[in-house]
């Protein structure tokens, strides 16, 4: 009734075992990436600082997921669908920050006091 | 199609048609489909996962911009040494899943057995970290908005380690004792299978203290280092005045009974430019208090995820022990593997955002 | 699989009776540790018509308040509660699961000819976590009465005293019911489908769900995490939403929107799914312009992640995003459109089966279509000004939830009744069912749209005399539709009494559902059915009202399809 795959001649089937090589290389890479971060927050980059994280981030999330998660043998659809959802979040987060950003100067930051608060808030 | 008892098949425990695939599930027509499947369906909860995520990650891009000299003043209370040691952990852990995914794609039993234990491992060293690095800011005050105690006006400081310490370690020391004991009666009375499983969850509980150990070693330099520093200041210069933080008469003037928190922010310089901010303003329940705030709530759920992550991965160690895994059968040490990627992935991004601002 | 001449392939029929998935197995526990998803499609059924059922009184319960301008019955605290946990109730334990969970679990399988859902025990998991969730809701906002409003907004949500933090945290549970009920439909669609059914084969009730799938895996962590956020809020103060600790409110709705707006195209977009097929099956004709209807199913859900903005357009938003948003919300518009105007031509020179299943399908077109349109007043920002937080608000969404999806799950039931129980119900009856529900949902909402063009606030349990009259043709409407919804639940009732046995295709349906047993063994079909065309009717051949419709291979299909 159901097709059944012969594994019988190839030792694998359908799983693709990775190399020890390259699950090391990558592990090497990640540390010193992260070596990397440490090191440039050290550096006054001033503004440009936080790209600069962030680019080095996304490129240690690029190695574990390519590799670790071995994304680059996998379906095209999985893919899709887990790179997709980073389009969402950017959605969510650039709408409210250009929302806040534009009415942030219609109140102000005050100083709250640490005393306890209004009898009303009664916590759960 | 044979009749069978329908509602007793899942995919771990059919009797499948082929004899080598235990776990076949009736309603897929080969491993092949059944694995594709089981793939995508993880893809698709990390996709949940990220989007869950994404909810604290929008509040902290919204008030660090909205408030950066905020970010910048509360995020040097946090050490940056055991962020880089927990990011190092983590990412060691992530090699170890990898290679155990690899391992019982190639049938290699103990080998898979060694990678899921040195993850189970990291996971308890990054966890006992955690729990020094939450455990002394307690101490100091650096709790939620809600709680927070500013930095400035606080007077007594705590030397040593937190008393809340010993609660978060209640657990862990009951597992040492607990799977200490299972394991000696497993050795004892020959059960192999067993003591495969009770000597690493007794190891993963030992590797707490480890993370524990190494969070007092760091947390101490970084306080021998501060106080070197600090007494290096007060000879060159006469201590910086912050005005507003004179609400105390005590602890600001003499330096051995200065707060460690002072002794910390007294050399952030304030931003002096007409306007800014006074670091009154920042060291408040609304200003640092909420950076804490999302400290607590990303790294604590984040913490919570690896709790998860350790409960998950126990039970693919008792699996691999019995021998479950083959090449037409790993699934769920793949998709356990992606979910432990994915606990890393976020900490490679916490780590920059939260312990890196300067 | 090669048919003899004119024969008609009977065998995808003929299972053993004790084969049938309701009695194959007995006892409690083999429902309740069930992992066959039509059994679990079932016992959704009845936990959200039981939702459905209490939520209904309580909204009785509203607009009889509401027949007096001042106090009857209830305080204006009261009033608060009842209207909050109307539309909880309504919205998380009724709408959100009901098409999916209840019709989708049941069909989806079948109509991919598959023997059951990717992830069976996930499925359970499902059921369990809105059993948990439902009976955990409903105890927190029954224990003190929560007020806030299904929405929660803060800061009153996170000062009032009463139990936000446990019934969002219901809430958080529910997420997930709904979260693993999309992932498992989107691997089942994915994955099962059987050679031969490529994507635009499928059936288009599979299409919506797939459509709704995406949204629910896609949105639903984002409300899971607003509510642990907000519950935090409330314990430890962590201020985010609150202003005493210099949070903000307007994110707070932000982040809810984010989540909430895309859920109601995951309450609409099933509904939508279900008039596909009934247009076609009861016109006897094939759906016109299938691939825009598929197409159009997936741009609205992804067109629906862009316009969350204009539930917040008074809320103190810079303008330039009411703007974007007012924008934004014009476009998703398009493809609802598309959809009913598709709807419509399947109808052209098709031969019309006026029965229970169609009734509510042309209602449903009528109601949603006046709803959809009132959204785009509501889209304007001008005009907004004027109607936010008016009955204008009110009079839309209960088109769009109650005519739109409400109507079409009762259509749905009503289609697939005989396929689910293998009991046929009286179509009269249920005829009479739906001009009840018609007629009393006009009458009920109509006048709430005058009302609030004419400033009627809403969530108010007392309002100035003007409006009495209205508000009394409202509450009579309510009662008439609460009137024939009693009829609908009764036929159905009666018909697993005495309903006459329902043959395996009824209505002469083309897709795969309607080639096994009504209802189906088990294991579904006997043997795989073969792949064809979902909406091809002309290998379908009527022989009488106890056979039903006969499905004859296409070589030997004759060419004059007899009417029934």
């Amino acid at each position: 009734m159901s097709e059944h795959k012969s594994h019988a001649g190839k030792h694998h089937g359908f799983a693709h075992p990775a190399s020890i090589k390259s699950l090391l290389l990558v592990f090497f890479a990640l540390i010193i990436l992260t070596w990397l971060t440490v090191f440039q927050s050290t550096l006054k980059l001033g503004s440009i600082e936080l790209v600069v994280s962030l680019t080095i981030a996304t490129i240690k999330a690029s190695l574990v997921i390519l590799f670790f998660m071995h994304m680059i043998h996998d379906k095209p659809l999985n893919a899709i669908a887990f790179l997709s959802s980073f389009i969402f979040v950017a959605l969510f987060l650039g709408f409210i920050l250009m929302d806040v950003h534009g009415y942030k100067d219609s109140y102000e930051f005050k100083n709250v006091d640490s005393a306890p608060k209004v009898a009303a808030a009664t916590p759960e | 199609m044979t009749s069978h008892e329908h509602d007793s098949h899942d995919a771990s425990h059919g009797h499948g048609e082929h004899a080598h695939m235990p776990f076949q599930a009736h309603h897929f027509d080969d491993p092949e489909q059944q694995f594709d499947a089981g793939k995508l369906g993880i893809w698709l909860f990390l996709v949940t996962e990220v989007l869950f995520f994404s909810g604290m990650f929008c509040a902290y891009a919204l008030y660090r911009s909205l408030h950066p000299e905020v970010f910048t003043f509360a995020s040097q209370y946090l050490n940056e040494t055991l962020g880089a040691t927990n990011t190092g952990v983590l990412l060691f852990s992530s090699l170890s899943m990898a290679w155990g995914v690899r391992c019982a794609q190639m049938r290699q039993r103990t080998g898979l057995v060694i990678c899921l234990s040195v993850t189970l491992g990291c996971a308890a060293v990054f966890l006992g970290v955690k729990a020094i690095e939450y455990t002394h800011k307690w101490e100091m005050g650096l709790l939620p908005a809600g709680e927070y105690v500013s930095q400035f006006l606080q007077t007594s400081h705590h030397e040593g380690l937190s008393s809340w310490l010993y609660v978060l370690s209640a657990v862990p020391a009951l597992c040492v004792v607990g799977f200490g004991i299972w394991y000696v009666l497993c050795v004892m009375s020959g059960n192999k299978q067993k003591a495969e499983v009770a000597g690493p969850f007794l190891v993963t509980a030992l590797c707490y203290f480890l993370g524990v150990f190494i969070g007092i070693v760091f947390q101490n330099a970084e306080a021998a280092a501060h106080a070197k520093h600090e007494t290096a200041a007060h000879a060159s210069d006469s201590h910086p005045d912050h005005d507003q933080a004179e609400h105390t008469s005590d602890g600001h003037g003499e330096a051995p009974e200065q707060s460690a928190a002072a002794k910390l922010v007294s050399h952030v310089e304030p931003n002096s430019a007409p306007g800014a901010p006074t670091l009154a303003a920042v060291d408040q329940a609304g200003g640092a208090g909420v950076f804490f705030s999302i400290y607590y709530c990303m790294t604590g759920v984040h913490a919570v995820h690896i709790l998860g992550g350790i409960a998950v991965l126990a039970w693919l160690l008792v699996r691999a022990t019995k021998d479950h895994f083959n090449e037409e059968y790993f699934g769920p040490v793949d998709y356990v593997g992606l979910y432990w990627h994915l606990v890393d992935l976020i900490w490679i991004y916490l780590f920059p955002l939260l312990y890196l601002i300067k | 699989m090669s048919a003899v001449a004119t024969k008609p392939t009977h065998s995808h029929y003929e299972s053993n009776e004790a084969d049938n998935f309701l009695i194959s197995s007995k006892g409690f526990l083999s429902w309740a540790l069930t992992l066959d998803h039509k059994r679990i499609g079932l016992m959704y059924l009845i936990g959200v018509m039981s939702a459905f059922f209490l939520a209904g009184i309580l909204a009785l319960v509203l607009r009889t308040e509401l027949m007096t301008p001042d106090q009857w019955f209830l305080t204006t605290q009261q009033y608060n509660q009842v209207f909050t946990l109307h539309g909880a109730i309504m919205v998380f334990l009724f709408i959100i699961p009901s098409v999916p969970a209840a019709l989708g679990n049941f069909l989806v399988p079948v109509m991919l000819g598959a023997k059951d859902v990717a992830f069976p025990r996930l499925n359970l998991g499902s059921f369990y976590l809105w059993v948990g969730g439902a009976i955990f809701f409903m105890a927190a906002m029954l224990y003190t009465g929560l007020d806030t409003g299904w929405t929660f907004y803060t800061p009153y949500s996170t000062q009032t005293r009463g139990p936000v933090v446990a019934a969002t945290m219901g809430v958080f549970i529910l997420g997930f019911s709904s979260i693993f009920t999309g992932l498992n439909f989107i691997v089942t669609i994915n994955t099962m489908r059987p050679p031969g059914m490529s994507w635009f084969k499928m059936p288009l009730f599979l299409w919506a769900t797939y459509a709704t799938a995406i949204i629910q895996v896609l949105a639903t962590p984002v409300l899971g995490i607003t509510v642990l956020l907000l519950a935090a809020e409330r314990v430890f103060h962590i201020g985010i939403f609150d202003p005493q600790f210099n949070g903000d409110p307007v994110v707070f709705q932000h982040f809810f929107w984010f989540y909430s707006h895309p859920a109601v195209y995951i309450m609409i977009l099933p509904g939508m799914g279900i008039i596909s097929e009934l247009m076609s099956v009861h016109c006897h004709k094939s759906i016109f312009g299938y691939r825009f209807i598929a197409y159009s199913s997936i741009a609205i859900a992804l067109f629906g992640f862009l316009v969350w903005g204009h539930h917040m357009f008074t809320s103190g938003m810079a303008e330039v995003t009411t703007i974007v948003f007012s924008a934004l919300t014009f476009t998703v518009s398009i493809p609802s459109a598309i959809k009913v105007f598709n709807w419509l031509a399947t109808m052209y020179k098709g031969t019309v089966q006026l029965n229970t299943p169609m009734c509510y399908a042309l209602s449903f077109i009528f109601l949603f279509t006046i709803g959809g349109l009132t959204g785009l007043w509501l889209g304007a920002l001008s005009v907004d000004r004027h109607l936010h937080d008016t009955y204008f608000v009110v009079a839309h969404f209960h088109y769009v939830m109650v005519g739109g999806t409400l109507v079409g799950f009762l259509g749905g039931i009503f289609h697939w009744w005989p396929k689910m129980t293998g009991k046929m119900f009286n179509d009269f009856w249920g005829l009479v069912s739906c001009g009840f529900v018609f007629v009393g949902f006009n009458l009920t909402f109509l006048p709430q749209f005058v009302m609030g063009s004419r400033g009627m606030p809403r969530r108010y349990a007392r309002y100035l005399p003007e409006f009495q009259e209205m508000h009394q043709m409202s509450t009579v409407g309510a009662y008439l539709l609460g009137l024939g919804l009693f009829v609908a639940l009764g036929v159905l009732l009666h018909s697993l009494r005495r309903g006459k046995k329902a043959p395996p295709n009824p209505w002469g349906g083309a897709t795969l559902e309607w080639q096994c047993s009504s209802p189906p063994p088990y294991y579904n079909f006997q043997t795989s059915p073969t792949v064809n065309e979902p909406y091809d009717y002309t290998p379908l051949v009527y022989r009488d009202a106890e056979r039903g419709w006969d499905y004859v291979q296409p070589e030997s299909a004759p060419k004059h399809v007899p009417h029934s």
